[in-house]
């Protein structure tokens, strides 16, 4: 053994060398280049292990922190809860649900990622915040689904715009803040100001938004301020962003767009002029409507005459009428459907000798022009938000044409429904479907309230149970089966709990089709399990 | 016994999943619809039957109190282990909350849950009353001593005939340079492997099959393979000279080359929080690494656990619980640095825990590292609880930023690129908080964190 000093020494020699040197040495090899090293009785490569050895013990036994960078500012504070833990777990478990690439049969497994939305809907509703450690999960989904981002964006606050500034996958977070009310005071307005005239499109679109939705006046004076310097597509979008607080104080800028350069702008602009009944095209547009429609009353009974204009002038133009018509469709109807829907129907009661719109509706129009005449109809009560002009158009449920090729289409009974109260929507909805089934009834329920309200719960129910026991197979529902999943209110689960048995196939079934109508039950009831839970946990 | 177990949480149950997609599978089943007749013990026993695509449901009973982590039966065909049904029923157990509607507690196991779980507690109890049989390897006594330590012998002859080799190989790579080397590539430093574990010294095999990565690691790969070269030779030299080296650093080098000893140290007892766990694998072996903190005892362990050809280690101690229970160190001596135990008997369930060991600054943890290094100089980390730091932003990097000073350790390269990362980010917000990780020559590496003193383990 080596005596200690010699070992000190030894080690002191190694210590000096420069690491740089020893590097060197063995990267090129000690038959080329001799690092400076004497150790008695050791070959230069041993010494030279030797030495390296010691300095890298020494310099990791050494090891001192590092200077700390500059911190960045704290995360603003979320004044909100934080969701129960129970709730926080389920949110986990939502998130790590990513949807399975195979595609394939479901199962009886319920679709937890079709649910997120309705989570976040939930916990949003309750004012609750989300978990700080499940934000990056958050913020990953919101990125792959932009139709995920304004609840998940509302939900995550202002910890996740803090966090997003880090991480360039989450830059779509900083572009986008919902719900807040843009800051008041003037530096507020000014930092409003620099946004508006230094942002990105689809950051100013954001802000145009928020701020319509809070200040409506302020919103259109910041756009009329630059509208003559935008693009025509951006003033098209800017100008969408209006229907949100639409008024009547908004009539003088809209008139002035109807002059503008871009077609589509002018057109919009009419639009949501002809939605304010009390504006001068409102007024213009009906006193032209009025002329091309009369009451017959020289016929046994009365009977609505139509008279469609024989041309599209300079000022129908200038209000938004389209001159040409779509090819397939004649020049004089096609100017009447635009002056017909854009006048107030307030117009028709009082022309039409102070009829109710259902008296209105249900008279005879000669010459088969009641098909275009309804329809415009029903342009205008969406437009004008009018239920009474929506609940004659709509008719009732049970009539033998509510589902077929009558005045009005699916499409637009649908867009009428949104128009009414939702319990009036469902029950509508409800009667449709006992009279006709669900095969024609998707687009309805896809417009009723969640969770679908007892009645329209019931009609869902007993008309699926109705589809399978006349022996068709699940997936021809798999649309409805969908949309059941998620609106069905979760009370419901106890009445399908007898359907998830595969019954017995009665012979003029499909094959194997019980087996797979109890799979789809059974995935219906967990799945309305899973959302009752889910909502008992965020009720702590 | 009568004590209610405390239930565990859903990420404690999720993370007994072997994988992704039994996590996804699990979860769907952690609703009361396909569950009937479920119940538990109170002692750590939940069992339930669940309605499949058959006729008859299955069977599904779980044993939460075993020794060895939670055990499984089920009567599916799955060769997932544990299956969906056992964790779909435990995530039942763990959301079912104080209600107990769904998986009540205190009942009586029905006759095919009970058989097989009587059937485990014998086992048990047979294994606790038989002499000298403890937990982990080697640990029952050799048939014939004389034998064994003739084995012994040749096995020390063969790694020293192995590590003179080691040696030889290492010095002819430095005398022609490392540059060479570097054409040569990885078979090189596979063949040598090879020959290392043909001398059965797993450790060094193990070594030198890194060092084959290095040189294709980016820049500065010269100084890091130098690094590794000569600790490599510190270990060879080191077995070379065993004899002369003082006894606990003559275990580590043992150790290190690949011929552990058996846990031998005396059994503690202690209420053993679970800090971490994680796994790493390379094409042959599934490593299983759990962090355990002793809340009397102060003192930090390391649970390892294999698995091998793609299968999951069996050990699996969910993050966030505590057990009561006995650990067995390697280490004779209690005074010594290696951290390595086995689980010895638990005597309750795990159940969940809050609050985290005691912190130390960076410049505290950067010192317990370099200590360490006195008895193991070829220790790559030191498990250390950081208190009150900050994760910030440096370049491309981050760091863990103090809150009380100026100093900061860097977050290794690997742990900035996961997930966990961004957890810990936002788990800050700026704030500080408490990290467990592993402090070593490469920075620091998060493991857990808690926002403040009575907060539940967030894993990372």
């Amino acid at each position: 053994m080596t005596p200690p000093t010699a070992h000190a020494e030894a080690a002191g020699r190694h210590a000096r060398t420069p690491w740089e040197e020893l590097v060197t040495a063995a990267l090129l090899g000690t038959d080329r280049r001799t690092p400076p090293l004497t150790a008695p009785g050791r070959q230069a490569p041993a010494a030279l292990l030797d030495a390296a050895a010691v300095q890298t013990v020494r310099r990791r036994a050494g090891l001192r922190p590092a200077p700390a960078a500059d911190r960045p500012a704290p995360a603003p504070a979320d004044p909100r809860p934080v969701v129960p833990a129970a709730a926080r777990r389920r949110l986990a478990t939502l998130l790590a649900d990513h949807p399975s690439a195979s595609g394939g049969r479901r199962g009886t497994a319920p679709d937890l990622m079709e649910l997120l939305p309705q989570w976040l809907a939930l916990a949003g509703d309750r004012g609750f915040t989300a978990p700080p450690e499940l934000l990056p999960a958050l913020l990953n989904a919101a990125r792959g689904r932009t139709d995920l981002r304004p609840q998940a964006l509302a939900f995550a606050g202002p910890r996740a715009q803090w966090l997003a500034r880090f991480n360039p996958d989450w830059k779509f977070a900083l572009r986008a803040a919902p719900g807040s009310a843009p800051e008041t005071g003037p530096q507020g307005q000014r930092e409003l100001q620099r946004r508006w005239q230094e942002g990105l499109f689809a950051e100013r679109v954001t802000l145009l938004a928020t701020l319509r939705a809070h200040a409506p006046d302020d919103a259109r004076e910041l756009l009329s301020d630059t509208w003559t310097t935008e693009r025509a597509e951006d003033r098209l979008m800017f100008l969408d962003s209006l229907r949100t607080g639409l008024g009547g104080a908004d009539e003088p800028f809209l008139e002035q767009a109807l002059g503008d350069r871009s077609r589509n702008v002018r057109s919009t602009a009419a639009e949501l002029l002809s939605a304010l009944p009390g504006s001068a095209l409102a007024a213009r547009m009906a006193d032209r409507a009025a002329s091309c429609v009369a009451l017959d009353r020289t016929a046994g009974r009365p009977e609505l005459t139509v008279e469609a204009p024989h041309e599209c002038d300079a000022g129908m133009e200038r209000d938004g009428v389209a001159p040409k018509p779509p090819a397939g469709r004649g020049e004089r109807s096609w100017w009447l459907g635009q002056l017909v829907e854009s006048a107030p129907l307030a117009t028709w009661q009082r022309r039409l000798g102070d009829r109710t719109p259902d008296d209105i509706v249900a008279l005879p129009v000669a010459d088969g022009w009641r098909g275009e005449l309804h329809a415009a109809w029903c342009r205008a009560a969406v437009r004008q938000r009018d239920t009474g002009w929506s609940r004659a158009l709509l008719g009732s449920p049970s009539a033998p044409d509510a589902a077929g090729p009558g005045a009005v289409s699916l499409a637009e009974r649908a867009k009428l429904l949104t128009t009414l109260p939702a319990a009036e929507r469902a029950e509508w909805v409800a009667g449709f479907i006992d009279a006709h089934g669900l095969s024609e009834a998707f687009q309805l329920l896809g417009v009723c309230a969640v969770p679908w309200a007892p009645p329209l719960g019931r009609a869902v129910v007993d008309a699926l149970n109705i589809a399978r026991d006349a022996g068709s197979y699940p997936w021809s529902f798999s649309g409805v089966m969908g949309l059941a999943e998620r609106c069905l209110d979760p009370a419901e689960a106890v009445r399908l709990e007898a359907l998830t048995a595969t019954p017995d196939e009665p012979e003029d079934a499909s094959p194997g089709a019980g087996g797979y109508w109890s799979e789809a039950f059974q995935r219906l009831v967990s799945t309305l399990r899973l959302r009752a839970a889910m909502r008992a946990e965020l009720d702590g | 016994m009568t004590q209610q177990g405390v239930r565990w949480t859903a990420d404690q149950v999720l993370a007994l999943a072997p994988d992704a997609s039994s996590q996804k599978a699990g979860s769907r089943l952690g609703i009361a619809g396909p569950w009937s007749r479920a119940g538990s013990s109170g002692e750590g026993a939940v069992w339930g039957l669940c309605k499949g695509s058959g006729s008859k449901p299955y069977q599904t009973v779980i044993d939460t109190a075993d020794v060895a982590g939670p055990a499984y039966k089920c009567s599916c065909p799955s060769r997932k282990f544990p299956c969906k049904h056992a964790l779909g029923l435990l995530l039942l157990w763990a959301g079912d909350g104080g209600g107990g509607r769904a998986v009540p507690d205190g009942e009586q196991p029905p006759d095919w849950a009970r058989e097989w779980l009587d059937g485990r507690r014998e086992k048990a109890a047979a294994k606790r009353s038989s002499p000298g049989a403890g937990p982990g390897p080697g640990a029952a006594a050799p048939a014939d001593p004389e034998a064994a330590r003739k084995r012994a012998e040749r096995r020390a002859e063969r790694v020293t005939a192995g590590a003179t080799e080691l040696e030889r190989r290492l010095s002819d790579l430095l005398r022609g340079g490392m540059a060479a080397a570097e054409q040569a590539g990885y078979g090189m430093w596979e063949e040598t492997a090879a020959r290392m574990v043909d001398a059965q010294a797993p450790g060094l095999a193990a070594r030198v099959r890194e060092l084959g990565a290095i040189p294709a690691s980016g820049p500065g790969w010269p100084a890091r393979l130098l690094e590794e070269c000569a600790l490599l030779h510190l270990l060879t030299s080191g077995w070379l000279r065993h004899d002369a080296l003082p006894d606990t650093l003559a275990a580590t080098v043992r150790s290190r080359t690949g011929l552990p000893a058996p846990a031998q140290g005396t059994p503690l007892r202690d209420t053993w929080q679970v800090l971490a766990q994680y796994d790493t694998a390379d094409n042959k072996l599934t490593t299983r690494r759990i962090w355990v903190h002793g809340q009397r005892s102060g003192r930090t362990a390391l649970l390892l656990s294999y698995g091998a050809a793609g299968r999951v280690p069996s050990l699996a101690l969910p993050v966030g619980l505590a057990l009561d229970a006995e650990l067995v160190p390697y280490a004779a001596d209690p005074a010594s640095r290696q951290l390595r135990a086995d689980l010895g008997e638990q005597f309750t369930a795990p159940a969940p825990t809050t609050g985290h060991p005691p912190g130390i600054s960076p410049t505290e943890a950067t010192a317990r590292y370099g200590e360490a290094l006195r008895d193991d100089p070829w220790l790559d980390t030191w498990p250390v609880t950081l208190h009150r730091v900050v994760p910030v932003p440096n370049g491309p990097d981050w760091q863990l930023a103090d809150a009380a000073s100026e100093t900061a350790l860097p977050i290794t390269p690997t742990a900035a690129s996961r997930a966990g990362l961004w957890r810990l980010v936002a788990l800050s917000g700026g704030a500080p908080l408490t990290v467990f990780g592993e402090c070593g020559h490469q920075g620091f590496t998060p493991l857990s964190a808690w926002p403040h003193a009575q907060a539940e383990t967030v894993r990372l």
